[in-house]
């Protein structure tokens, strides 16, 4: 299944992606899994397990580890939100 | 439409004469304004700020947290408007303005809202001085200030 990634602020800064395009691995189906699948990258992308308090949403709503994905997810990772 | 999401700046008095025009059940307005401030980073001091958001996420969380604030008081109005993109100090960030009854609702609920938009509304703010940029972190303090309407 395909979906779509999205990465904010300083994560975005240090990936230098703003947007992706990904098909998942079978097995790789929870927003914990899909960290640990992205930071086997290597550098810079080890930031989406070891960024302090890092957030996700999927579909715009925020998610834990343990939320399922499905094909044509909206998947959002992000610092701790700072607006105001 | 109560929530809005711009670049460009904002009259609070324009607002509320927009909320108050042709009522007159209204007993109560309450607003905040937030502003870019000059604080010191890296030995500078700040003269910007960008701030960065997810479009649609944003407006949904937003539009649930004066959802929340509405099922919560009985109010008769609120308004949000929050910039995104780069401001310098002095300038307008963040407007709330909330219309009830009576005062101690729109208070509470004005509060309410800019407690919740500071910690579930995806925004990022990026400081800027002349020699150096910094995403702004966190506040243990906003955490503790949203937390205390759920006790």
């Amino acid at each position: 299944m395909s979906i779509q990634l999205l990465y904010f602020a300083g994560l975005r800064e240090a990936l230098g992606v703003a947007t992706e395009h990904l098909e998942l691995p079978a097995g790789v189906d929870t927003v914990a899994a899909l960290r640990e699948l992205l930071a086997a990258r290597g550098s810079p992308w080890t930031a989406l397990v070891t960024t302090k308090n890092l957030r996700a949403a999927v579909n715009q709503k925020m998610a834990g580890p343990d939320t399922l994905l499905q094909a044509g997810d909206e998947v959002a990772f992000f610092p701790p939100v700072t607006g105001g | 439409m109560s929530v809005t999401i711009q670049a460009a700046d904002f009259d609070c008095g324009q607002e509320i004469v927009a909320i108050t025009k042709g009522r007159d059940d209204i007993g109560a307005i309450a607003s905040f304004i937030g502003l870019v401030r000059a604080d010191p980073l890296a030995g500078e001091k700040i003269n910007a700020m960008t701030l960065e958001h997810y479009p649609g996420m944003t407006e949904k969380a937003l539009a649930e947290i004066v959802a929340q604030a509405k099922s919560r008081w009985d109010l008769q109005a609120v308004r949000v408007i929050h910039r995104i993109g780069r401001l310098v100090t002095g300038e307008q960030i963040v407007l709330v303005v909330v219309a009830a009854s009576h005062r101690g609702s729109a208070f509470a609920a004005c509060e309410f809202i800019m407690d919740f938009l500071k910690t579930k509304a995806p925004f990022w703010k990026k400081e800027e001085t002349t020699h150096h940029g910094q995403w702004v972190e966190a506040r243990d303090a906003d955490e503790s200030a949203a937390d205390r309407w759920t006790k």
